[in-house]
């Protein structure tokens, strides 16, 4: 500003202001350590993976932008953490050609169909993990041991599969591993059909095989509540999946600890906590109500247990946050607080409510 | 669109044409969509449903333009339907004796042929009004791009669903097959993709067009 005097400003007058830039920014920030410890845990192949998700993304972002006729809309990193969020969401293992089918898809059937950043009806990360769960559902369920020996020089086998080819078996090369106990399972398959709960505490740490990001609960709640901490994310969303799947899962637990996972089971396994803070916190496909985000964090919370416990699959966080993240818009309609100084409640379009 | 007219069409190129492209009855005015999505799995599956629809289309619009001056105004839809359900009949007992594998494939969709809105479309808008020879080549033309319609799905959808073409195999040794493109959700992805396709091109055609009749465009 050439004038340095006294700034004269209109209201409101706001201490700090975040853009959106700078939201986004810090939710790869808070990703990264996330990342890190994926690549420690499984190795090459998740640093190869992590480099696919996020570069395809990038680039059918840039394609799409352009042909959109948005510029470049790369620098406001969304749709880095869409492509951080996808690779973290697949197995270690996962073909490179499938993660990039699964970014590609995500970012232009999630995001770019709808109009970009801002419009996406649900979390473009989780659109592309779906479309290629229901296309490749063997590849998707393929896990592999964490700590493998070697990890850091060479990726797991299926890693580097032909594009369009089926991947590459990796029985032969977790049997050359050598390892002690391995059943190809992760602690939610385990639990689901032999009943056998893996102690919380490998799950809290994140020593345990599962999707490459998903394993540690604590490096997720430590970023997660960095994150709320600095405003960049509605803590009642995860507050309310992870009180939606406790009150959910309690009561079977109660009825038959046996069969049923404890409640601290529920929370610390498979892709809930990630699920819980890094998507279903999605600013764009979450309500934008105060009451509307707990009714769908209770809601994802809910039928994320409900799919674990009685539904056909074995992890049901994604398809939880997707038909939330499907509904946030009736939420939110539902849930307009009381125009201050009339009688009925408000609708965000500022008509009457009926 | 010529063909609300109701004065009698002159038999052009046009009159077969118009179905294939410009009044693609799946690609264009987007009818007939519940075989479109549901049989197009196979190739196979595809053609079948594709040809058996053409049958009836242009046996029904040729009776329906032959009976045009003796069906009461009143009483047309109904007449229409209980001709193209004729039709069906004929071609649900010939799928049935030809091949039962194909008739259990096909299921309740030979039977649906019936409410078709390609069908009942062609008797009503053009069929009632039209004379016998360009009703036929007119019906033939919008059936033969059905056909295509539905074969242009499911190649695609056979070939990543299973990697193979009328069932013979046309991929290399070890593709991995995109099992969603079998399933009905790959219906709705491959010709959501086709109807991009057709789209866009669209557009790019009528631009082109303008500019060879010696108009002025204004591009963004």
């Amino acid at each position: 500003m050439a004038n340095r005097g006294i700034a004269i400003r209109t209201s409101p007058h706001l201490k700090r202001v975040l853009t959106v830039d700078q939201i986004m920014r810090g939710v790869i920030l808070a990703l990264l350590p996330i990342a890190a410890w994926s690549v420690w845990q499984f190795g090459l192949s998740v640093l190869l993976l992590l480099l696919t998700t996020t570069g395809v993304a990038a680039l059918t972002e840039w394609a799409l932008a352009r042909a959109a006729g948005q510029g470049n809309t790369l620098q406001n990193g969304s749709v880095i953490i869409t492509g951080l969020l996808l690779g973290l969401t697949l197995p270690p293992g996962f073909p490179l050609w499938m993660a990039a089918v699964a970014a590609c898809i995500g970012v232009a059937l999630g995001k770019w169909l709808f109009g970009g950043l801002g419009y996406n009806v649900m979390n473009p990360a989780l659109v592309g993990r779906a479309f290629v769960q229901a296309a490749f559902p063997k590849a998707i369920a393929t896990w592999s041991p964490p700590f493998a020996p070697g990890r850091f020089t060479e990726p797991i086998p299926s890693t580097l599969t032909p594009p369009f080819m089926q991947p590459i078996p990796i029985a032969d090369w977790i049997k050359g591993l050598e390892l002690d106990a391995w059943t190809g399972a992760t602690p939610l398959a385990v639990q689901r059909f032999q009943h056998l709960e893996t102690p919380v505490w490998d799950l809290f740490a994140g020593t345990v095989a599962g999707s490459a990001g998903e394993t540690s609960a604590l490096l997720i709640l430590i970023c997660g509540l960095w994150l709320a901490w600095q405003r960049m994310l509605d803590w009642r969303i995860p507050a309310s999946v992870m009180a939606g799947a406790v009150f959910i899962a309690l009561p079977f637990w109660l009825i038959d600890p046996g069969l049923y996972p404890s409640p601290a089971f529920v929370l610390c396994s498979g892709g809930l906590m990630l699920g819980a803070w890094f998507m279903a916190s999605d600013m764009v496909a979450s309500p934008v109500t105060p009451a509307g985000v707990v009714i769908y964090g209770l809601f994802i919370g809910v039928l994320t247990v409900l799919i674990r416990l009685f539904g056909g699959l074995v992890e049901g966080v994604m398809y939880a946050i997707l038909i939330a993240n499907a509904l946030s818009p009736w939420v939110s309609d539902w849930t307009q607080p009381r125009v201050y100084g009339s009688k009925g409640r408000g609708r965000a379009d500022g008509q009457p409510s009926d | 669109m010529s063909e609300l007219l109701n004065t009698p069409e002159r038999l052009t190129p046009d009159t077969f044409l118009r179905g294939l492209w410009q009044e693609n009855p799946v690609f264009t005015m987007l009818l007939g969509m519940c075989p479109v999505l549901a049989v197009t799995g196979t190739t196979l599956n595809a053609l079948a449903m594709g040809l058996a629809t053409t049958f009836v289309l242009v046996g029904s619009s040729l009776l329906v333009s032959l009976l045009r001056h003796w069906i009461p105004k009143q009483v047309r839809i109904a007449s229409y339907i209980v001709i193209i359900a004729t039709f069906v009949t004929l071609v649900d007992y010939a799928i049935q004796a030809i091949s039962l594998e194909l008739y259990a494939a096909l299921g309740a969709f030979i039977q649906l042929i019936v409410v078709n809105c390609v069908i009942l479309g062609r008797a009503e808008a053009y069929a009632s009004k039209q004379r016998l020879h360009t009703t036929f080549v007119n019906s033939l033309g919008m059936g033969l791009g059905f056909s295509l319609a539905l074969l242009a799905l499911g190649t695609v959808r056979e070939i990543l669903g299973q990697g193979t073409l009328l069932g013979v195999p046309v991929l290399p040794e070890g593709f991995q097959p995109w099992v969603i493109m079998a399933l009905p959700p790959g219906g709705f992805f491959v010709l959501g993709s086709w109807l991009l396709v057709f789209n866009w091109l669209g557009p790019r055609r009528a631009r082109r067009d303008l500019v060879a009749s010696g108009a002025t465009i204004h591009v963004r």
